[in-house]
């Protein structure tokens, strides 16, 4: 097996399925030595597994966990040269602070003088000299998630794994801890692998964020990479606050949005080819004078943040976008805006309708979603293969779950400016997109059905 | 005035509650042979219930129920601990199911598990005897210890077991250094539970103990009231265990108000 010296630990193909339940699809990782790598993405994006399977708690369905170029997917996890910091801290309720840190010392025979030096260090590291004999249920959180820190680095792991170790602390601590983090990887010199929900922590905290849903990773890159150059509109979306539109990316260096033409710095898209941009509410600069604007608009409302402005503002083609900007603007006042090339972020839609396989019945109907949908004029014979495709603004979403041909839940929302796109998932497990003006909500349970007319059949072979 | 037929209600209850132990009490300190005379203050009944002599059977009987009622308790309190432990860590239906299993012998009369056991032991051709007492009383004590242990368990933190493996403990170290310390006060007072079950049992002993003469205190006092009249020893030792129970019964509550505080002070 070829590793570089420089990975202490490569995921090849890891896979994991909780019944039905595919939490982890085909995941592939490497990890720098002594790097800060955060796993970031929603709940139940898998990124705990991931982490759990890293420290040897849960076992692979397939792939391989290489740490220092040896498999060590079979190995149990106490003899992985890794520790772990949980998130409800997990310390051992009925020994002292000194005893919770010396545990791991204790168990590999360390001799007692050379533990106590270590506990002490370790103990001053996470700031907390003079607890040694504290009973650890009289701890505060924020002191029980340092001495959890400290009974991990007393070890002198390889490798430090950090379950959301900060999302049972409120923000003032969260922060402080944050920094104290960053300080003690710098000061340790091992390798760290983060689990967070927060994107704000983990742009601030690590080297490499793996941004992780549904079980696959969507992409890897630094802070400022993730934060710039999302691949796609999840990653877009899920990183900090952005407008996501709509786009066409009419020659080299020129991209239509929101009805307007702009100059922009990507190329290689082709003539014509749809796409989505991505563009900060930092990034639209805004002025009073209308005249010399790219584009205008009318502030819909203005809040104050602290260090700037929230605004929404609804363009003259009517789009709304969010921007941000050090001065306020008066409700209903009309002001310019413009957008600088190299602000404008352009990805590759990853689709521009539904497709779904599916099979010929008799009397124009096919079988698609695990139901009978009817469609219209099909040349196609009974029992032949099909693809059927439907756009994304013919799919129509009902209130009453009972009406429509199949059920789904709302699993993801993104506003485009001007419509909703929504990820429908079907009881039977597929996805459908719809791009709707009616508000839904995560979680909605909603009936979906498509007139004859919308479904588009062809022959799949 | 509601007030005052409220109390006396309850002290009129308390007192047909505890009459009878409270009458055997007090008649234990005399030496007349039927319970009701009073032949003046002695604790005559006591020393001879300690001195052996005549009622050599009484004090075998009563070795014999505290030798099983200890086997059977630290028995019980293994097994039941190691069942909790290994049902907490099922999940979903099985989980369900295998707890409405354990259940079911707490709810099922005792009379029916003896005849069960004395059938079973029939069948498999057991000569009856202390052994096969023992066993009965581990079998009906152990679902007591399970129930007590698992509050234990869900109240702990699901991590701490991964945390020890984590630290380099192998899965046995862990059990031994985390999970029992953690469990322990649940193991204590299922121990103390099987103890009390287990002195307490006539139904299941006496389809088990067999005919090699074997006796423990329930059957030998069945035994003896069958003869006609109870020995007057019986009344020293019923208040005697009735007061041993009491402590038992106080420690066990202060344990748990104790353990009730400490979880509050979290």
């Amino acid at each position: 097996m070829v590793t570089n010296s420089d990975t202490i630990i490569k995921i090849e193909h890891l896979s994991k399925a909780f019944g039905d339940k595919v939490v982890l699809d085909d995941i592939n990782l490497d990890i720098r030595r002594g790097e800060f790598i955060t796993l970031l993405g929603p709940s139940g994006c898998g990124k705990t597994t991931l982490l759990r399977m890293i420290a040897g708690f849960l076992k692979p369905d397939s792939g391989v966990i290489l740490m220092e170029g040896n498999d060590i997917s079979d190995v149990p996890p106490h003899r992985r040269p890794l520790n772990t910091v949980f998130q409800r801290y997990a310390l051992f309720p009925h020994l002292n602070v000194y005893d919770n840190i010396a545990f791991g010392l204790k168990l590999n025979k360390v001799p007692a003088a050379e533990i106590e030096s270590r506990v002490r260090k370790a103990l001053k590291m996470v700031s907390m000299t003079d607890y040694e004999d504290r009973d650890v249920n009289s701890l505060s959180g924020g002191q029980q998630q340092r001495v959890a820190i400290a009974r991990a680095i007393v070890n002198r792991p390889k490798v430090l794994l950090l379950d959301e170790p900060l999302a049972a602390l409120d923000l003032k601590m969260r922060k402080d801890m944050q920094m104290e983090l960053k300080q003690m990887h710098s000061e340790l010199g091992i390798t760290f692998i983060y689990v967070t929900h927060d994107q704000e922590e983990a742009l601030t905290l690590s080297d490499t964020v793996v941004v992780m849903s549904d079980g696959q990773i969507q992409q890897i890159g630094s802070p400022i990479d993730i934060y710039n150059e999302p691949v796609n509109s999840f990653v877009a979306d899920f990183i900090g606050e952005s407008n996501i539109l709509n786009g066409t990316m009419v020659r080299d260096r020129e991209v239509e949005f929101i009805g307007h033409s702009f100059e922009c710095v990507d190329e290689g898209f082709g003539n014509n080819a749809p796409v989505d941009v991505v563009v900060r509410p930092e990034d639209i600069y805004i002025i009073a004078n209308a005249e010399n604007a790219k584009f205008t608009g009318t502030v819909k409302s203005c809040i104050f943040k602290g260090v700037h402005y929230e605004m929404f503002v609804e363009t003259d083609k009517g789009y709304e976008l969010i921007l941000q900007d050090y001065n306020a603007f008066d409700v209903d006042s009309t002001v310019g805006m413009f957008i600088k090339p190299s602000d404008i972020h352009v990805m590759h839609k990853e689709r521009t309708c539904n497709t779904f396989e599916g099979k010929m019945l008799a009397d124009n109907k096919v079988e698609i979603l695990g139901a009978e949908f009817e469609c219209e004029n099909c040349a196609i014979a009974e029992g032949e293969n099909i693809y059927a495709n439907i756009n994304f603004d013919r799919v129509e979403l009902l209130d009453n779950k009972e009406d429509g041909i199949v059920m789904g839940e709302v699993v993801f929302i993104l506003y485009k400016g001007n419509h909703y796109h929504l990820t429908v998932l079907t009881d039977d497990g597929e996805k459908i997109y719809v791009d709707t003006n009616d508000i839904w909500d995560k979680g909605d349970i909603v009936g979906i059905s498509i007139a004859p007319s919308d479904l588009h059949i062809t022959k799949r072979v | 005035m509601k007030k005052f037929f409220a109390q006396s209600y309850l002290w009129l209850l308390l007192a047909l509650l505890y009459a009878p132990i409270i009458i055997i009490a007090v008649f234990s300190f005399t030496e007349a042979k039927v319970l009701g005379n009073w032949t003046g203050f002695s604790t005559k009944l006591y020393t001879s219930l300690f001195s052996g002599g005549v009622r050599h059977s009484l004090l075998d009987a009563i070795e014999n129920t505290f030798t099983i009622a200890l086997v059977a308790a630290a028995a019980s309190t293994i097994l039941g601990s190691i069942a909790a432990i290994g049902i907490h860590n099922m999940r979903g239906r099985k989980r369900q199911a295998i707890t409405f299993l354990n259940n079911i012998p707490m709810l099922n009369p005792d009379i029916i598990t003896g005849i069960s056991l004395f059938l079973l032991f029939v069948s498999l051709g057991v000569t009856q005897g202390y052994t096969t007492v023992v066993l009965a009383h581990i079998a009906f004590c152990t679902p007591y210890v399970v129930l007590s242990v698992m509050p234990r368990l869900q109240q702990m933190n699901p991590n701490i077991y991964e945390a020890a493996l984590d630290l380099g403990a192998t899965p046995f170290q862990a059990l031994r250094k985390v999970i029992i310390p953690e469990i322990r006060p649940g193991m204590i007072s299922g121990f103390i539970l099987a103890f009390t079950l287990s002195i307490d049992d006539f139904a299941v002993t006496i389809f088990t103990i067999g005919n090699q003469g074997l006796e423990t205190l329930s059957t030998y006092i069945y035994a003896d009231a069958r003869k006609g009249g109870l020995t007057p020893e019986l009344r020293p030792l019923s208040t005697i265990i009735f007061v041993t129970v009491l402590l038992l019964l106080i420690v066990i509550n202060v344990r748990a108000r104790r353990a009730a505080r400490k979880q509050e002070n979290i």
